[in-house]
């Protein structure tokens, strides 16, 4: 045994295994998403197809949209419980002033990401907490949706329903959107320079602030993304359901929390992750219906298997963090 | 030379007030270019206020601040790092989930564009491999993964990297209060370096000789005010203390440590550090006063740790046989309830003792926090009063009150002193030997040598192990350095 | 002048002064025609949410990431259970009243399980278990259609002086919870856990137990609110509880509860629930359509917020 130099060996076993710990961490929505695969090639071995994947991942573009929206405020240590509602709404006027009216119902949509805007700039300038801001503004979404579209009804533009449709070679469309999406995002929150400031603004936003950022500004930035990946999941929805409905969204304020948490994401701390997001929320389309159907679950037990899949996967995720430890 | 000249900034009667509390009262204060200022003072004095003032982060209610030579209206953070005056908290103002590397982006507005990454990684590294030869730090490494003393060292470096804006002044807040004695050794020197380049310091720091060996200058704070300023040269660690002072010189110490202790009582604490091979164990006896040295981050606190879980619930390797109570060190994180008073701070360890039938009585604990007020000297006029209205000492005595108004009879303490001042220091060392004196345990984690002076026993450690074993009349800093870098003994 | 001032900085005065302010809107609007009927009526429907309030608020205290959004489902579940048990016989009402309030019970522990064993986050673990209680809900109450006892339908509905009993019971379980919160061991544990659960543990907080025994309660007041609403409203069915996770939720916060934990409030849970109730009534009095009625609900529950401003956690 030599002499080691001081400073070199303390400490750094702990930190390195800190680190593999949370790369193994980041895996963890791939393998949840991989076995969630694996169960379905197994029990219907035709669904792994062109045709199987695009019909099973139908859904998947909104929620992942969903998500995405849900992980941007999440990044600022905020929640959004409206996201849902949120996404209803924007599927009321896609169906309709959009369709009928496309200036008008460019303005109401651009002024709905603008109100996004507004409420971060409300939250951080009066302190409030987002749960009861975005709770509030979930039934006020809602209302509006039911003023909008009173019965459900309208119809999406035909350019929608054209690009929704779209049927490129090789790899589903939903497949091909999932990853443009995770990698769009993830350059601009992981890799850019003020995607650091953002997700500083979750770390400790004190040290932010001491560092000559704006703190309103950072919220008002990350709400105004959350609006917008809500416009686009509605209109996605929209352009998949092809009519609306002022209740269409409400499931997917609990699905985009799911996902961004089965993604790897933390409520607090400026901890998440977009690629881990788009996955999560992949894996919650795959396990929310087609397997389901193919297992012959009995619609009493259809929500139960829904709790009971996450439930599994989160447990997986404590078992590989586990042994990992 | 003129001085005004050279001036890098100057405050004239600068006061600030909280509330009722007058944090400044009229304060003048100046750096020149190419000195090193130390500031001192207790807990409370005032010193933190001006830093935030000088920083920028903190606007005074009354006074002037100039920037070589010119009045600033409107001072800010932004207007301060512009003029290439910036601080290093006390508070580590990292953010945890970020990249070293994007750290150091946060605190340059001008990292921007393509290649930003790599550009902010060569910066912080190579600012790190030059303060720190040996720091082992990765600029891909995420903040939060590291201990405190490396998250400490990566903030000092990045308080010393340029890009757009200019570097002149940089205020070190107890910048090696978590680093161990060799990496502090590195800072100093670095500082000493930078001051002979021209650049400016003003360091604060509780370890006076740290102040007297590397200021230029010393500016000495009481209650809100400066009290003295002098070179360095002309103060000495007596009158440093004198000046700034309340506490009586630390020779009483060592006159009454030698005075004979009774001899152990029964067994308290055997335990073995988890990754310990050879036979070496920490054993602890009524009425003993236990130390553990040796570089921070070294196994010290999860040693602690596992002490308090198996007084919860048993664990191999560790015996425990009496109730325990911790005292933390890092008081935001381990210690401070923040809605609550300063009573309801100290009586939660004891709610048990405090209840009245079913019910917590509220004269009991207003006793409790009252008799803890008297004997320990916490300075509040009223003990229902938030904690945080108390200096930092003061919420560390209070935390200190909570152990020792407990029923433990075994007492661990996570490096308590960091960032205390000496006052408090000298008052919390008496009554930490008067309580072992009626047979209470002391298990003490402690970063500053001199602490040691306190302890019976004390265990060196190195890596997660106990590499020595020490009474304290083998107690010498060389022994314990020896120890904690060489081999294994 | 003093008081005034004492008052006005306690947070849960707002939450009263706009049930007030609401109720002589209405009142003015009616030309004071129904104002005594109308409070006795927001009593009866208040104590529903304040009861699974208290439980919430509870919950929420520990501390950033808690809810129970497994309550509606909880609700569901007990109320069926409730009636179930009690198969509309008067002798069975206090066997019922205890089924729910184990059934609750058990939904709670089992919450308490999953954040413990999964270690994750409270909002997915009761998330996900309140599916699989939606599905057993289903699967249970499947074609049922049980009437409550005529006792307890009674007793559900009984007035004294215009006062419903249920409410005054219920004023009582909250000066129980409020000394509870502030004068017990367990009490003073959840707020110490809300402020900093690593402080807690190392001050010799028992966390498990008391995170444990929290979830446990609301789980056991949503069970027994299960009951009670199916008493009142003579009837179970599945849905019963859905309104009842955003309405636990924003009495919490509109009463003044800190969602950054550490930091209860009571009182402000009563006023809360008074003020979104009567809210209600007062849209209905006006005769506005559904899709006004959210909107306003929503645009009044935000404006309550801004203007009774927030108190997020220190850092």
């Amino acid at each position: 045994m030599t002499a080691i130099a001081p400073g070199t060996t303390p400490s750094s076993s702990p930190r390195s295994s800190a680190a593999r710990a949370r790369l193994l961490r980041s895996l963890l929505p791939a393998l949840s998403l991989a076995l969630v695969l694996l169960a379905i090639a197994w029990l219907n071995p035709r669904a792994i197809s062109y045709f199987g994947f695009s019909l099973m991942l139908n859904l998947a573009i909104p929620i992942a949209l969903a998500t995405i929206a849900q992980m941007f405020v999440i990044a600022g240590n905020e929640l959004d419980l409206s996201i849902g509602t949120f996404v209803g709404f924007v599927g009321c006027v896609t169906a309709t002033w959009l369709k009928d009216a496309p200036l008008l119902g460019v303005v109401v949509l651009l002024g709905s990401i603008g109100v996004y805007a507004l409420l971060g700039a409300l939250i951080h300038l009066r302190n409030l907490p987002s749960i009861v801001v975005t709770l509030g503004m979930s039934f006020v979404w809602q209302g509006l949706a039911i003023l909008v579209l009173p019965k459900p009804g309208g119809k999406a533009p035909d350019w929608l329903l054209g690009l929704m449709a779209f049927k490129p070679p090789f790899i589903p469309f939903p497949i091909i959107a999932a990853l443009v999406i995770a990698a769009v995002v993830h350059f601009g929150l992981m890799r850019t320079s003020y995607g650091v400031i953002l997700r500083g603004s979750g770390g400790n936003p004190a040290a932010l602030r001491r560092a000559g950022w704006s703190l309103l500004r950072t919220k008002i930035v990350l709400f105004a993304l959350t609006g917008l990946f809500g416009v686009l999941s509605g209109m996605a929805l929209i352009g998949i359901t092809t009519s609306a409905d002022a209740n269409i969204g409400n499931g997917y304020t609990l699905l985009a929390i799911a996902g961004v948490i089965l993604g790897g994401g933390e409520f607090v701390g400026g901890r998440v992750s977009p690629i881990g997001a788009v996955l999560g929320a992949l894996t919650l389309a795959l396990a929310a219906s087609p397997l389901l159907t193919f297992m012959h679950i009995p619609p009493d037990w259809q929500v139960a298997a829904n709790g009971a899949i996450l439930i599994i996967v989160l447990a997986a995720r404590v078992l590989i963090s586990r042994r990992e430890r | 030379m003129p001085e005004a000249n050279t001036d890098i900034i100057r405050l004239n009667g600068a006061e600030k007030h909280f509330g009722a509390v007058r944090a400044l009262n009229g304060v003048d204060f100046h750096v020149v270019s190419g000195e090193c200022v130390g500031l001192v003072g207790h807990n409370g004095a005032g010193k933190s206020t001006l830093m935030h003032m000088v920083a920028g982060t903190l606007r005074p209610d009354g006074g002037e601040i100039a920037v070589r030579g010119n009045a600033e209206i409107d001072y800010s953070v932004a207007r301060a790092l512009k003029l290439g005056i910036r601080c290093v908290f006390q508070e580590l103002s990292l953010c945890p989930n970020l990249s070293i590397a994007e750290n150091t982006r946060i605190s340059h507005p001008a990292l921007t564009g393509l290649g930003w990454r790599r550009k902010a990684a060569n910066l912080i590294a190579a600012k790190l491999d030059e303060i720190f030869p040996d720091h082992g730090i990765s600029a891909d490494d995420i903040a939060g993964d590291l201990s405190i003393g490396r998250r400490q060292m990566v903030e000092v470096a990045r308080a010393f990297t340029v890009t757009g804006d200019p570097l002149d002044l940089v205020i070190l807040d107890e910048p090696t209060s978590s680093l161990d004695a060799h990496t502090a050794g590195q800072l100093l020197a670095f500082v000493r370096r930078f001051v002979a380049g021209g650049g400016s310091c003003i360091l604060i720091s509780h370890v006076l000789g740290e102040v007297l060996q590397n200021a230029d200058r010393i500016v000495v704070m009481r209650d809100g005010k400066v009290v003295a300023t002098d070179a360095a040269k002309a103060f000495d660690r007596d009158r440093l203390v004198a000046t700034m002072g309340g506490a009586e010189a630390r020779e009483k110490i060592a006159a009454e440590i030698a005075a004979a202790r009774p001899a152990a009582g029964p067994l308290r604490v055997r335990a073995r550090p988890e990754r310990q091979q050879d036979g070496k164990e920490l054993v602890a006896h009524a009425g003993e006063i236990i130390g553990l040295a040796g570089l921070a981050g070294h196994g010290q606190t999860d040693l602690l740790l596992a002490i308090f879980k198996a007084a919860q619930r048993a664990r191999t390797g560790i015996e425990v046989t009496a109730p325990v109570a911790l005292v933390a060190g890092d008081r935001q994180s381990d210690g401070i309830f923040p809605q609550w008073s300063i009573a309801e701070n100290i009586g939660i360890r004891s709610l048990a003792r405090l209840r009245k039938g079913l019910l917590i009585s509220p004269r009991r604990e207003a006793e409790l926090a009252e008799f803890w007020k008297q004997k320990i000297g916490i300075r509040t006029p009223d003990m229902t009063n938030n904690i945080f209205s108390l200096s930092g000492g003061n919420q560390q005595k209070a935390l200190f009150a909570r152990a020792l108004g407990s029923d433990a009879e075994i007492v661990l303490m996570d490096d308590p002193m960091r960032g205390v001042d000496i006052g408090t220091k000298l008052e919390v060392y008496d009554l930490v030997r008067e309580e072992a004196a009626k047979g209470r345990t002391f298990l003490w984690y402690t970063t500053e040598t001199e602490e040691l002076d306190n302890c019976d026993h004390i265990h060196v450690f190195k890596n997660g192990r106990i590499v020595a074993n020490l009474t304290r009349d083998e107690l010498t800093e060389e022994k314990i350095i020896q120890s904690s870098f060489g081999d294994a003994a | 002048m003093a008081l005034l001032r004492t008052l006005v900085a306690k947070p849960w005065i707002w939450s009263f002064l706009g049930a007030l302010l609401v109720w002589l809107a209405t009142i003015s609007f009616t030309g004071g025609y129904g104002g005594g009927g109308m409070v006795t009526a927001a009593l009866s429907l208040a104590v529903f949410t304040v009861i699974v309030g208290v439980g919430q608020m509870f919950v929420i205290t520990l501390g950033p990431g808690n809810v129970d959004l497994s309550l509606p489902a909880n609700i569901g579940l007990a109320s069926a259970v409730a009636m179930k048990v009690m198969g509309g016989s008067d002798s069975m009402i206090v066997v019922g009243l205890l089924a729910a309030l184990a059934c609750g019970a058990a939904i709670g522990a089992v919450n308490y399980l999953l954040i413990w064993a999964l270690r994750i986050p409270p909002i997915i673990a009761t998330l996900s278990a309140s599916f699989i209680i939606q599905s057993i809900d289903i699967s249970y109450g499947r074609g049922l259609q049980i009437k409550p006892p005529p006792g307890f339908a009674d007793f559900a509905n009984w007035q004294i002086l215009g006062i419903p009993v249920l409410a005054i019971l219920t004023v009582l379980f909250t000066i129980a919870a409020a000394i509870a919160l502030q004068r017990m061991i367990y009490g003073r544990s959840v707020l110490a856990i809300g402020q900093n659960i690593r402080a807690a543990w190392l001050a010799g907080v028992n966390v498990g137990r008391t995170r444990f025994l929290t979830y446990t309660l609301s789980g056991a007041l949503g069970g027994i609110d299960g009951a009670l609403l199916a008493g009142y409203f003579r009837g179970a069915n599945v849905d019963i509880g859905n309104e009842y996770l955003l309405a636990s939720i924003a009495v919490v916060v509109i009463g003044g509860t800190s969602v950054a934990g550490g930091k209860a409030n009571v009182p402000g849970v009563w006023g809360a629930a008074l003020f979104l109730v009567l809210l209600l009534t007062m849209l209905n009095t006006f005769g506005v359509s559904a899709g006004v009625r959210l909107l306003l609900t929503g645009l009044i529950i935000v404006g309550v917020i801004t203007v009774a401003g927030g108190e997020k956690a220190l850092r």
